[in-house]
């Protein structure tokens, strides 16, 4: 297997820089064919008091752990305690967010809801564990670790895939070469080699660094741009990166259009256009017409209903300036006599000839558009209303004239009285 | 170096006979010819015409599913065939269909390890490469048909100036963080069992570039024994973690649905039978997969026929698991006396979409039927048809459970009758593009086969080496070393 044969120059150069400096005995590699044979020097070094050793296997040998002696490590605690953790954070933010800081009803559900709250906690607790149990195996192991002096060693690429070694360091008090080296040999090694690492490791090129810091420094811009226009001013609008729908392409009121009459972005509807329900045929109801004149006469038969109807009306737009009587001394005429208001010009009494006078037509008509100095109430009561309120009006003045005749027969006596 | 003999003369380990322990790699393979075989992939000079066929096409529907998403943001969510009342339409059917394929990767390494299931040491590798792709898949869906991709980040509870939170009572925000913590479970699951094997291409490469990147890779891993203890430790652990969330993530996909108060959803029945689904589909997706690549990539005596022939059985068992689901529906839709679900139900079988339902029943029930037989679960050709079939009815179960259901509103007035655009159908197109040219490339630059954990399940060779020495293809190491 030698796919890649074509090196290249310059990474062939930058290759080993530690390869010249100076070298000392690292640790001691014994290779072993089987794991078998593997377990049983194992026992044998542990049973000889080593410390600083290792065994190297491509794949994890039943048993070894006995026969090295390896303590049970403490990894699964670490999993519970940050499982523990996701789930009161879950909780807390959870509780937090909808129960307390921004409580949102919905569908009628509690703001703090247990039930609810569930899948989440339980997603954050398996979430944090399983991170915990992966960045703490790497930590516990100390990797990354990219260099070794093991990986310089002749005899270690193929412990990765098919052989076993066990690996004394130098550093371990018992180490002596030549004792390690014949207890190996009897074990049955296959093969051993002395593990050599640099005293001082070389310095890193030059380049590398040139290359760090131009990174490190193109990686400032961002942020250096960011506290920048956090501490500066600007009268420019913000940068409206997406839009949504806050600009739409349309002409608004006043605004000027290029083709269409007189430059009107709104177009003036055709001559003789009638809005939907604007349809306002019969002159008696809508206008109080007939013809030119004013209509005499009620556009709608008279009801009990309509007469109260337009009482409570009259009472309500009409009495404050006419009084409730149809006389002028409503509350605010009163008021403005009180105040002796130059400008004030009374409102006229309802039972004043004029109006009684008047056609049923007239009154409407003053109720619309208002008359001299009395505003128009068109906008404000409806049609049927106003024809309610003019009906009041008559009944009013009816009441201030009234004779005998008009009291019906059987409560006469009563009057005479 | 010892030659394991058991089972050497046969590539058939499918007997039944419970008094001869089946083997679970056949032919003549080690230690060496394990890591020789399954790096020889990666290795590989060349880069082969078949391989490159199917990566360039992959490629360009990737190519077309990206362009799609561009005009869909551009546009707007107008261009899908999603409309009242169909208001989910293909996005959310594809989101369910890749995150159920996406379950049987951690299924398989997770729950099986823990079963101690040790034949699934040769498609684990594989079925959670396959699992990460599919949920990247299914992530892309949601994250566009939340219709202004660009305020996704919402769904995350970060401090605003709106002083606004996510809704946790509702079971989509329940999805984001289940699908979310999968996504990221699974990729360190993968990425950690992958370490070892990492190692050895790392120390088998020649280029440096090769062996620079597969070394930063493979973060320093020396296969030291203590190292190995608490690795050991690691995986037992995440693979107790992953099995409640690999059932949790489903669930939670189908309260999605269930939560909601529509008859066709609101069934108790939903989270077991969404996960029985998923895992049905995503184990004929495995076989879909192992199929072409074991014959391609000459693994055939690692991934053996009894693994094919157990992924059949547990396609056999989920699959009738999902057809009680099926009947169950309809059992309570007639028992709960409710007319509401009892016309959804009705109208599911019979009504404008009943051509889906009955495309759904046919594959997902009554073709799986077939891998009773022995001779059709062990038959290449039918397993292989059969589990594209099973794909394709997950598929359209997915699809009947979101349209036929939605396109039959409570007012007969507001009923409709869903129809895909162009733009769905590419989407869907796209979307295989993207699982394939990430599968293409896993297969090509990563080992597809968990060596280490393979190689811990091989038959150990006698303790010295030196009574077979002559069985030994590799040159002896040399004595004169041992001085
Ligand atoms: C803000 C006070 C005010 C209110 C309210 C008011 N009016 Fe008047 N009204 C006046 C005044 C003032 C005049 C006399 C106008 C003038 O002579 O310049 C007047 C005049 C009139 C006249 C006589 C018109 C004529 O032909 O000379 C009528 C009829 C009348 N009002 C009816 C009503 C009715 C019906 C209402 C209730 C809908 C009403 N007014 C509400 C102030 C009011």
């Amino acid at each position: 297997m030698n796919p890649m044969e074509d090196k290249l120059r310059w990474l062939e150069k930058a290759g080993d820089a530690d390869q010249e400096a100076p070298q000392e005995l690292h640790g001691l590699l014994a290779e072993f064919e089987t794991p078998e044979a593997l377990l049983e020097a194992c026992t044998k070094v542990r049973d000889a008091g080593y410390k600083k050793w290792d065994a190297l296997t491509p794949f994890p040998v039943h048993g070894i752990d006995e026969a090295m002696g390896i303590r049970m490590t403490i990894l699964p605690w670490l999993s519970l305690g940050a499982g523990l953790t996701g789930l009161m954070i879950a909780f807390a933010l959870q509780i937090f967010t909808n129960g307390i800081d921004y409580k949102f009803l919905i569908s009628g559900k509690p703001f703090i809801s247990v039930p609810a709250n569930i899948p989440v906690a339980f997603e954050l607790t398996v979430l944090l564990a399983a991170f915990t149990t992966f960045f703490g195996m790497m930590i516990l192991n100390f990797l990354p670790e990219l260099f070794h002096p093991l990986f310089r060693a002749k005899r270690f690429p193929r412990m990765t895939a098919d052989r076993f070694g066990i690996y004394i360091e130098s550093k371990d008090p018992l180490f002596n070469r030549q004792q390690a080296e014949l207890m190996f040999s009897r074990l049955g090694a296959s093969a051993l080699e002395p593990v050599l690492s640099p005293t001082k490791r070389a310095p890193l090129p030059g380049v590398i660094h040139g290359v760090g810091l131009t990174l490190t420094l193109v990686a400032l811009i961002p942020v250096a741009l960011a506290v920048k226009s956090r501490f500066s001013k600007s009268d420019q609008p913000r940068i409206h990166i997406i839009q949504d729908m806050d600009f739409q392409e349309k002409y608004k009121t006043q605004t000027a259009h290029p083709l269409l009459y007189q430059g009107a972005a709104s177009m003036q509807p055709v001559a003789g256009t009638i809005r939907r329900g604007d349809l306002r045929e019969d002159g008696h109801l809508y206008r109080g017409m007939a013809g030119d004149e004013f209509a005499r006469g009620f556009p709608m038969a008279l009801t009990q209903e309509m007469l109260v109807r337009g009482k409570q009306r009259f009472s309500i737009y009409c009495a404050v300036c006419h009084g409730a009587t149809g006389y002028g001394d409503g509350l605010v005429a009163q008021r403005a006599e009180a105040l002796a208001e130059g400008t004030w010009v009374p409102p006229l009494s309802l039972h004043e000839a004029v109006v009684l006078d008047q056609a049923e037509g007239q009154i409407f008509n003053t109720i619309t558009h208002g008359i001299r100095t009395m505003k128009p109430y068109g906008s404000q009561i409806d049609v049927q209303d106003r024809w309610a309120i003019v009906a009041y009006v008559r009944a009013l003045q009816r009441s201030q004239r009234a004779t005998l005749t008009d009291v019906p027969p059987d409560v006469r006596a009563q009057l005479s009285q | 170096m010892a030659t394991i003999t058991a089972g050497a003369a046969t590539l058939d380990n499918t007997g039944d006979d419970p008094r001869v322990r089946a083997p679970l790699i056949v032919g003549n393979n080690d230690y060496t010819t394990i890591t020789d075989r399954v790096c020889a992939v990666v290795e590989d000079p060349k880069v082969r015409k078949a391989w490159l066929i199917a990566f360039l096409t992959a490629v360009s529907l990737t190519g077309m599913l990206f362009a799609l998403v561009g005009y869909l943001i551009v546009t707007g969510v107008g261009v899908w065939g999603n409309q009242i009342p169909v208001a989910w339409g293909w996005p959310i059917v594809n989101f369910v269909f890749w995150v159920g394929i996406g379950h049987a990767g951690t299924l398989i390494s997770a729950i099986l390890y823990l079963f101690r299931q040790n034949w699934r040491t040769s498609i684990n590798r594989f079925a959670e490469a396959m699992t990460i792709f599919a949920v990247v898949c299914a992530g892309l869906f949601p994250g566009i048909h939340v219709g202004r991709a660009w305020l996704a980040y919402w769904l995350f509870p970060i401090p605003n100036q709106m002083l606004m939170w996510p809704q946790f009572r509702s079971p989509l925000l329940w999805d984001v963080f289940a699908v979310g913590t999968y996504a990221s479970v699974s990729t360190v699951f993968w990425y950690m069992g992958m370490i070892p094997d990492l190692a050895t291409i790392r120390d088998r490469a020649k280029h440096p570039v090769r062996r620079f990147v597969y070394g930063l890779l493979a973060v320093g891993w020396r296969g030291s024994a203590r190292h190995w203890h608490r690795y050991e430790r690691a995986y037992l652990l995440m693979a107790a973690l992953a099995t409640p969330l690999v059932l949790s993530v489903h669930t939670i996909v189908s309260f999605d649905f269930a939560v909601s108060q529509l008859p066709g959803w609101h069934t108790t029945i939903f989270p077991p039978y969404f996960v029985a689904g998923a895992i049905f589909s995503g184990f004929a997706m495995v076989v879909t997969l192992a199929i072409p690549a074991r014959a391609y990539f000459g693994m055939k005596d690692i991934i053996t026929m009894r693994h094919l022939e157990n992924m059949n059985k547990i396609i056999l068992a989920t699959g009738m698991m999902v057809g009680y689901a099926y009947a169950m529906e309809f059992f309570i839709a007639w028992y709960g006396g409710n007319e509401f679900e009892q016309f959804a139900f009705i109208n599911r079988a019979t009504g404008p979409y009943a051509w889906a339902y009955w495309i759904m029943v046919s594959c997902n029930v009554i073709s799986p039927q077939l891998f009773w037989f022995k001779k059709l679960r062990t038959s290449i050709p039918v397993m292989f048809v059969l589990a594209i079939f099973v794909n394709i009815g997950m598929w359209f179960e997915r699809f009947v459970i979101t349209i036929s259901t939605l396109n039959r509103d409570f007012l007969p007035s507001s009923w409709g009758y869903f129809r895909p655009t162009l733009v769905d159908i590419c989407m869907l197109i796209g979307s295989f593009g993207l699982f394939f040219t990430l599968f293409l490339l896993f297969l090509r630059f990563l080992p597809m086969i968990a060596m280490a954990e393979v190689k811990s399940i091989l038959p150990r060779p006698a303790a010295h080496p030196g009574n077979d020495h002559s069985s030994s293809s590799h040159t002896s190491p040399s004595h004169s070393e041992l001085h």
